[in-house]
């Protein structure tokens, strides 16, 4: 690496860059692990209605300990709020919110992310003994805009950005932009567009650290 | 006089039969019918099929499994989970990679829409989640409106284990917050659906307009203790 002059964004700096692109008004699912961190970069005085797909609409942010209400659990099971004006609905209704295209935008975990949409975010491989697929296959085809937020490699340097995933997908054609630790690429008919980089990456650096051709904007 | 209500936990788990499928309802331990599984565990039927969102926590090294699920796998009950979630470190994870248990691991929309579906009398549906996965290994495509949508079957229980906040003798049910979730959908999936709640309402105490699942839907009652649920790990 010749760029010395840039700091990667970490988990919350992440979730912190794709809150900023959501807009009032909008139905978000956030997804388990950093997509889940995205609610508490939101101002609370721009109006977002999250879902979690346990069925609450309306998340609000977690309680104070004392306050905690056992039965109000988010998709991760951890204990959150809800906010006035939100609903419980049962698990049919909720992915009938998800699948039937409802949702604005779902903000999702990854693996890995290809250039023509196709995301990996459940499995290694086929044959790894645990399968955890979750809700994840159904937001990732139900949402009418699907984000993934990553590290831009893994630990070791692999690319995450690629031609073709190599894990089992969750869904194919789906992504439509993906945060990463080191910049903002929209999914296009072309491929991926850099539509914003961290400050003091050049271009060629990030094209180095990725398995897909990239374009600028 | 229409009384749903049973006095024991022998009576709710009266004629559960070795191979039945049985719904267990439940997202992580909200929702979750924590005593009717007690009852089930008691009960003793075997080689069962478990429909549950989740098979399980990780198993700590050397400690004992924890859960209901997780016991039942253990004492050789279980002959295959559909869930939508199997942990590698968890015992469902261990028996599933040992041979010794099937698992149907099942996309979580598809799973409460297989079993609304059941429920609502519709015995198959195509929906584009799977589609191009693992999960549309053996199942028929079809395109529509330019999507590729895979055909899933209904999932009726035998069994459906409920846990509601509040009931009466007419079966009329009311959920907590998000222990709403499977519960609704797998009491109509259910031949038998048999429901523990710890509080018993007089009739039309629940009012009309506030009845979430109706006692159609419901065959035994079983009023239980409070059971906060337990915080996740």
């Amino acid at each position: 690496m010749t760029d010395t002059g840039f700091r990667p964004l970490g988990r919350q700096g992440m979730a912190a860059r794709a809150a900023r692109d959501i807009p009032e008004g909008w139905y978000v699912n956030l997804g388990i692990g950093i997509p889940t961190l995205i609610a508490d970069h939101i101002p609370p005085e721009r109006e977002v209605v999250i879902h979690s797909e346990n069925g609450v609409l309306g998340v609000g942010p977690a309680p104070e300990t004392h306050k905690a209400n056992p039965w109000l659990v988010n998709a991760s099971t951890h204990r959150v709020s809800i906010r006035p004006g939100g609903s419980f609905v049962h698990h049919a209704d909720s992915f009938a919110m998800v699948r039937g295209g409802h949702l604005d935008l779902c903000v999702l975990g990854g693996f890995q992310v290809a250039e023509n949409g196709d995301l990996a975010n459940w499995a290694h491989s086929a044959t790894e003994a645990g399968r955890q697929i979750g809700g994840a296959m159904d937001l990732a085809v139900g949402a009418r805009r699907v984000w993934v937020v990553m590290e831009h490699t893994t630990r070791d340097g692999q690319a995450r950005i690629l031609e073709r995933c190599t894990y089992p997908l969750t869904a194919g054609h789906c992504v439509t932009r993906v945060y990463t630790s080191l910049a903002v690429l929209d999914v296009t008919p072309q491929g991926f567009v850099a539509i914003d980089m961290i400050p003091g990456l050049s271009f060629e650096a990030l094209q180095a650290q990725s398995g897909a051709r990239l374009h600028r904007a | 006089m229409i009384d749903k209500f049973v006095r024991s936990m022998a009576e709710a788990m009266n004629g559960i039969a070795d191979g039945a499928t049985v719904l267990i309802a439940g997202f992580g331990d909200v929702g979750s019918p924590n005593a009717l599984l007690e009852g089930l565990i008691e009960q003793g039927a075997t080689d069962l099929t478990l429909v549950v969102n989740s098979a399980g926590r990780v198993r700590k090294p050397g400690q004992p499994a924890q859960g209901a699920v997780a016991r039942l796998i253990e004492m050789g009950r279980v002959r295959r989970v559909i869930t939508s979630f199997v942990r590698a470190n968890s015992v469902a994870g261990e028996w599933v990679k040992a041979g010794r248990m099937e698992a149907e691991v099942v996309p979580q929309g598809t799973l409460a829409e297989r079993i609304r579906a059941a429920g609502a009398g519709i015995p198959a549906f195509f929906t584009p989640t799977g589609a191009d996965t693992l999960v549309s290994e053996d199942k028929e495509v079809r395109e529509y409106d330019g999507r590729r949508c895979i055909l899933e079957r209904a999932l009726p229980g035998d069994v459906a284990l409920i846990d509601a906040w509040m009931a009466d003798r007419w079966g009329n049910l009311v959920f907590r917050d998000s222990g709403r979730n499977f519960n609704p959908i797998m009491a109509m999936a259910g031949r038998l659906t048999i429901v523990q709640t710890p509080h018993v309402c007089d009739l039309g105490q629940i009012e009309a307009n506030g009845v979430v699942t109706p006692g159609i839907f419901v065959d035994r009652v079983l009023r239980v203790p409070v059971h906060e649920p337990a915080l996740p790990e």
